[in-house]
């Protein structure tokens, strides 16, 4: 490495595809994530539930490791079958801890670069508004694609695998619910994230208005059910909305009377809203008018 | 010796033949419905362009525009042939910007910061490396590399931006008050550092300042904007030349005689005590002078050409009407 020439020279070697290079901010917010002992502690807890799931679908089908527990198979049988409900729940319990972490990774993501002025060093870059906006969206989206549907595709493999090729094919279902909900679910939990990390640059504050949409849109919706007898209340509840779709999607009991078209098109609407808020503070300068 | 320490000899006639670094035509730019730049017509053919101004001139502006932050209401900006609101992206990959005020990704080292930029801007990670501690070396913050940015000094934060700014290896660079708040020996560091760069040859600069000594040391090529308008575009050893009549002379004897007489040849005088200063008309010269005053029995004892600094240059423009030059 030329560290002792004080001479400048310009770059002439090979460049990175352009559509790969929202890449790069993932990769770099993660180095800068992990660093944090209790954060990395908590992702690694949220990855050991899959594999508890998967211990469940092994034991199901192993008669002998549930003798030496002692455990009857009828017993697993009724107490927890591995149908929708099955996957459902195993949604649900990870896209609830994928919230908490979405809580305390997500305000990091752009309140910082604001904070600092940073964004023209983006934008003064081949590097557009909407490759950052993907790249921050990655940096969550991936990580929590990979403890919500990309496990539970596996677990779901694992599953067919373990039942047999016709039990997989018969509940196809149940991998496109986890799919498309997983998918859903991150998308408009990442968007969510990133819009309020984007108007709120104090951590704490962002961290607790996340959790407080979900709260209080709950909140709304259960006193709009209390006055008035209706369930649209829960429109602003997008962790309802979620549960609904969701519900929908694995064929299990809907937990409210909100139509799934309406869970869908609120769940929509607050992706768009994201979406609106991220366009506009997410600006290589801010014009004072 | 060192290329990049040998002393300047980039010449204006070099700059010449240079294809502009920046073609503007009838350029116009509205923030918050707001006139900022109007009607701005210049090509920027130096190697080292200084873009000064007063306060809310419209530099800044001008420069975003340039990297395509705000679009134009009229007119067109062409960096290096490339335009502007055609190609966004070839534009910004010719270009290293280092912004005004404080701008950096909190949480990061020096180094990691500027390796970041550069896998922004395309290098790929082991070469964005490499140069990420090379241009932490060239700037002079090889020791400090690996601590946070948030710990650096001011002047360091300062270099560290242009270290960013330089590490892809830009062929334009856009410098935007790349001195503001630094204490004397960190501002001649960063002119330095920036005149290093300028003699490579490689790399076009353009240096926004409202400081005119910065501009004077640096820059060839001067583009004066006023309330948004250019008030002068024009290269500061040709300008300089032009002005070569001015004459400064210290005498003794009758002063106002020599006046008088030098007056009478069409000379502009003031007398100042025992100096006269003229300006020579064409067909005056500097013989006819001296053939004056040893009429008007005067002893001219020093006779200097005095060279307009960028200053008076940078008042002319600011005094002519409408800005136009």
């Amino acid at each position: 490495m030329a560290v002792v020439d004080r001479a400048w020279h310009g770059y002439k070697g090979e460049l990175t595809p352009e559509r790969w290079r929202f890449l790069v901010l993932p990769r770099f917010a993660w180095g800068d994530l992990f660093r944090s002992r209790i954060l990395t502690a908590y992702y690694g807890l949220c990855c050991l539930v899959p594999l508890v799931f998967a211990v469940l679908i092994y034991l199901r089908y192993n008669l002998g490791a549930l003798a030496f527990l002692g455990i009857q198979a009828e017993n697993l049988e009724r107490s927890l079958p591995i149908d929708g409900r099955f996957f459902a729940l195993f949604l649900a319990v990870q896209t609830g801890m994928g919230f908490v972490f979405s809580a305390f990774i997500g305000p990091a993501l752009v309140a910082p670069d604001l904070a600092h002025n940073a964004l023209p060093l983006y934008f003064g870059r081949p590097f557009s508004r909407s490759e950052y906006v993907i790249g921050k969206f990655s940096s969550l989206a991936i990580l929590l694609s990979a403890i919500t549907w990309v496990p539970g595709l596996l677990l779901f493999g694992l599953q067919s695998f373990m039942a047999g090729a016709g039990w997989g094919i018969a509940n196809l279902r149940f991998a496109g619910a986890m799919l498309a909900g997983g998918l859903l679910w991150v998308l408009v939990t990442s968007l969510l994230a990133l819009a309020i990390s984007a108007w709120i640059r104090w951590r704490p504050v962002a961290t607790a208005l996340l959790f407080g949409i979900s709260a209080v849109g709950a909140g709304i919706g259960a006193a709009v059910w209390g006055i008035f007898r209706t369930s649209w209340g829960f429109l602003l509840s997008p962790g309802m909305l979620l549960r609904i779709v969701g519900a929908d999607l694995f064929g299990v009991p809907l937990p409210e009377r909100l139509p799934v078209w309406a869970a869908w098109m609120g769940l929509l609407g607050f992706a768009t809203i994201s979406l609106i808020l991220l366009s506009r503070r997410v600006r290589a300068t801010e014009v004072v008018r | 010796m060192n290329e990049a320490l040998q002393p300047a000899t980039a010449s204006s006639a070099a700059s010449g033949s240079l294809e502009p670094a920046i073609e503007v035509r009838g350029l116009e730019v509205r923030l918050g419905g707001r006139p900022v730049l109007r009607g701005i017509d210049a090509a920027l053919t130096g190697r080292t362009i200084g873009l000064l101004g007063p306060n809310g001139a419209g530099k800044t502006t001008l420069l975003h525009t340039i990297l395509g932050f705000h679009k134009p209401a009229a007119g067109t900006i062409r960096v290096l042939g490339h335009e502007v609101t055609a190609e966004p992206k070839e534009v910004r990959a010719l270009i290293g910007y280092m912004p005004e005020g404080d701008s950096f990704i909190a949480g990061m080292s020096g180094v990691r910061f500027v390796r970041y930029m550069a896998e922004l801007s395309g290098l790929p990670p082991e070469a964005a490396l490499e140069r990420a501690h090379e241009a932490m070396f060239y700037v002079g913050l090889g020791e400090a590399r690996y601590r946070p940015i948030a710990s650096y000094s001011l002047g360091m934060r300062q270099l560290v931006k242009l270290a960013q700014a330089i590490v892809h290896g830009p062929q334009l660079l856009l410098l935007d008050e790349p001195t503001n708040g630094l204490d004397p020996p960190a501002r001649r560091r960063m002119i330095k550092l920036i005149r290093d760069i300028g003699r490579q040859g490689e790399v076009r600069i353009i240096l926004s300042s409202h400081l005119l000594r910065d501009v004077e040391e640096c820059c060839e090529d001067v583009m004066v904007l006023k309330e948004g308008r250019l008030a002068l575009s024009c290269n500061l050893a040709e300008e300089r030349r032009t002005n070569r009549r001015f004459l400064d002379l210290e005498t003794s004897g009758e002063n106002a005689r020599f006046a008088e007489a030098a007056a009478k040849l069409g000379c502009e005088t003031a007398v100042l005590g025992r100096r006269v200063k003229l300006v020579l008309p064409e067909g005056v010269e500097v013989r006819d002078l001296y053939k004056v005053a040893a009429s008007a029995e005067t002893e001219i004892r020093r006779l200097s050409y005095r060279r307009d600094t960028l200053e008076d240059i940078f008042l002319k423009a600011m005094e002519a009407p409408n800005g136009g030059s």
